[in-house]
């Protein structure tokens, strides 16, 4: 191949897409080779035959969509379905708890094994080579952008998903005798969780016909005044059902933080420890535990 | 015009509300109980609203001011039955009801009245009272 004169550029450009999708199946066993040889590979999230399908399905479509006018224009909506594709198999590495640079190898791969291609068809055409590299990497730029974006955002649905279900996992409500009910608290107290509590708690007291709540708070990492008046709500709700609450398990320092912020807890029955409640709650329900006295035959 | 029975039992008056409370039923009940309590002595009120679903700042104040006006009448006023969303409206709305007695149920609310109000008291007014009334007769 002779060297081509610099305006003929445009031929040259179409040169270069033919020549990636004839050349698909060479680029897809470079890539593979990448991704097996670069990564810190993690054989036990995925397989490689998955990996394969889904690098071939990704290539196919970026194949399919390159043409010499969109190589540049790198915002166009021709790129949708790709950007789809890669955001797809992002959010799914993300889930399956790849690393970032494990996701971010999986595009890199590519542009290398492109890049490999496009250097051993135009070895001798080193400014047709440069041009050619210069929009590949302008694009490949903005795919390694919309993966990490992709990336992230799969990471941050995990997140939320885990702290939903901590919410839900961490509030039960414990029937501990006929009349008393029990909430251990674990977790910092915050408004959307105070409400699950509230709500979870007061329909157990219509439930059950409960007449004591007592509420342990000794899972509770710190107490602020925002959580001390969550507190005081839900102690002033459980009032006006009916029914009376009483806060135990809590921990020296946090007592120390209640006074020095200046929190009344006076109207407030508090307990060192939920068997001091237990106790308590079986006083008030004039309930009586007592060691059974050896039986004289 | 809808009116809110009110029901003697012994010493105490016993009100179920069974519709929707609207502004005018709540005054018009404020009014009707505190004459009801000065009139036949009534040592305790008890108030369910296990069937209200709905209440705002309003009647939160109502009832509250029926406790107080109770008292002033020497009588206790227990609430019973609350539902959940409503103690939690009651609450976000800043209107905690101190000095309103509250029970789970209506059994309980009883309970919690006679353990209260000293009954020997209203016994001897009671026969006052009812000889007074003989001897109108």
């Amino acid at each position: 191949m002779l060297s081509l004169p610099s305006n003929l550029h445009i031929q040259m450009e179409i040169n270069i897409i033919d020549a990636l999708k004839a050349s698909q199946q060479l680029i897809l066993e470079k890539w593979m080779d990448n991704q097996v040889g670069l990564q810190s590979f993690n054989g036990d999230l995925i397989s490689n035959q998955e990996i394969e399908e889904q690098s071939a399905e990704l290539l196919t479509i970026l194949l399919k969509t390159l043409n010499e006018n969109n190589l540049e224009d790198l915002g166009s909506s021709e790129y949708d379905e790709v950007i789809e594709c890669l955001s797809e198999i992002s959010v799914s590495r993300a889930k399956l708890g790849f690393s970032p640079k494990e996701t971010g190898g999986f595009i890199s791969g590519l542009r290398t094994a492109i890049m490999d291609v496009l250097e051993a068809k135009l070895s001798e055409d080193l400014a047709a080579l440069y041009a050619a590299s210069k929009k590949i990497n302008n694009l490949f730029d903005s795919f390694s952008i919309v993966t990490f974006e992709t990336f992230i955002h799969g990471r941050e649905e995990v997140i939320s998903r885990q702290t939903d279900e901590i919410s839900e996992i961490s509030t039960p409500v414990i029937q501990v005798w006929d009349g008393i009910l029990a909430l251990p608290i674990i977790g910092t107290l915050d408004s959307a969780r105070t409400q699950i509590v509230m709500e979870n708690l007061l329909e157990a007291i219509v439930e059950t016909s409960s007449s004591i709540a007592i509420l342990d708070i000794s899972g509770v990492p710190a107490v602020d005044s925002l959580v001390a008046q969550h507190l005081m709500k839900t102690v002033a709700a459980t009032r006006l059902m009916g029914a009376e609450c009483v806060i135990s398990g809590i921990r020296p320092e946090i007592a120390q933080t209640i006074v020095h912020l200046g929190i009344d807890l006076s109207n407030i029955i508090t307990k060192a420890s939920l068997a001091h409640a237990l106790k308590f709650s079986f006083q008030t329900l004039k309930l009586e535990v007592k060691r059974q006295t050896p039986r004289v035959i | 015009m809808e009116k809110i029975p009110i029901l003697r039992m012994g010493p105490f008056l016993l009100v179920t509300i069974q519709v929707d409370l609207y502004d005018r039923l709540a005054l018009n009940l404020e009014s009707d109980l505190i004459e009801a309590i000065s009139k036949s002595g009534a040592k305790g009120v008890l108030i369910d609203i296990s069937v209200v679903s709905i209440v705002d700042s309003f009647m939160g104040r109502i009832i509250g001011n029926i406790a107080s006006m109770s008292k002033i009448l020497d009588a206790e006023t227990v609430v019973v039955g609350m539902q959940p969303a409503v103690a939690i409206t009651l609450i976000e709305l800043g209107l905690p009801l101190t000095g309103v007695h509250t029970a789970l149920n209506v059994e309980r609310g009883m309970n919690l009245l006679r353990s209260k109000v000293n009954l020997s008291d209203y016994d001897a007014e009671q026969e006052e009272a009812d000889t007074d009334d003989y001897s109108d007769n």
